[in-house]
């Protein structure tokens, strides 16, 4: 149970540094985006201060044999650069643009703001999985 | 600039940057919600318990901070309806074509200088940004 239990710690931190950011304010994020308007640049430094933390942690802990609670490190091995991996990311940023919202805002939202959190986790939940679907079939 | 919370975003994404680290450490596992999510979803087993606890502990997160300061809880949705439910197709289909989101390449990839990870950041920023700029212009949100 201590794979599980890490695990849970890990959400919970993941979740707190999304709600301390901000970053679960559809309103906050899509005035980052709007770099001609009323620009807020606040999440420049949620991406700043997630990523000189985990670069520095990174380099610390996969100098280890492998995890505490797992048998190795599982790290994505592709080099290539393709068009899914680009037309993929063009499609998500309109979405993240239109609704100010990416995953792991919209997953912790779905805990306390109601309606709209519910149609959008709802709605890309069920995205996820009509495409998890259609691509083991192809 | 009226809004700019250049402190609490950086908190914020310290406490992000530690989760990375600790589910490397503990799990060696990238923290990417798209992915987590799409293993939780997809099909096999075995390996779906520590996405479904971590997954339980990011949607809980948010109740315990705002025990402690409610005004962390106090949000708004400017796109609703369906420019919502168009939003969240796309995110869904967009993360899953493209490994990755805001997490896994934005925090995890970039932070192990991944060329993938890199061009994916740049592009979601961009056509994000774009997105933005032609909702202001038409007068939405």
């Amino acid at each position: 149970m201590r794979l599980p239990l890490s695990t849970f710690i890990a959400g919970l931190l993941f979740g707190g540094g999304l709600t301390v950011s901000q970053m679960v304010n559809p309103e906050k994020v899509i005035s980052f985006l709007d770099i001609t308007g009323s620009w807020d640049p606040s999440l420049a430094f949620v991406m700043g201060g997630a990523l000189i933390v985990t670069a520095l942690g990174y380099k610390l802990v996969l100098k280890r044999k492998g995890p505490l609670f797992d048998d190795r490190f599982r790290l994505p091995t592709r080099k290539d650069i393709d068009a899914p991996l680009l037309v993929g990311a063009a499609l998500f940023g309109v979405g993240w643009g239109l609704a100010g919202l990416c995953p792991g805002p919209a997953l912790a939202s779905a805990s306390f703001a109601g309606p709209n959190a519910y149609i959008f986790v709802g709605t890309m939940i069920a995205t996820i999985f009509i495409y998890r679907i259609i691509k083991a079939r192809a | 600039m009226e809004n700019f919370t250049p402190i609490s975003a950086a908190i914020g994404g310290a406490m992000i940057g530690v989760s990375a680290v600790w589910l490397m450490a503990s799990a060696g596992r990238i923290a990417g919600i798209s992915g987590i999510v799409g293993g939780a979803l997809g099909a096999g087993q075995g390996d779906k318990l520590w996405r479904w606890t971590f997954l339980v502990g990011l949607v809980l997160a948010p109740l315990i901070v705002g025990l402690f300061n409610p005004s962390f809880l106090e949000i708004d949705f400017p796109t609703t309806g369906p420019l919502l439910i168009l939003a969240a197709v796309l995110v869904g289909i967009g993360t899953q074509l493209g490994n990755g989101c805001t997490s896994g390449h934005g925090v995890c990839g970039n932070a192990r200088l991944s060329m993938r990870s890199l061009l994916a950041t740049f592009t979601f920023m961009a056509t994000g940004i774009v997105t933005v700029f032609i909702m202001r212009s038409l007068g939405g949100v």
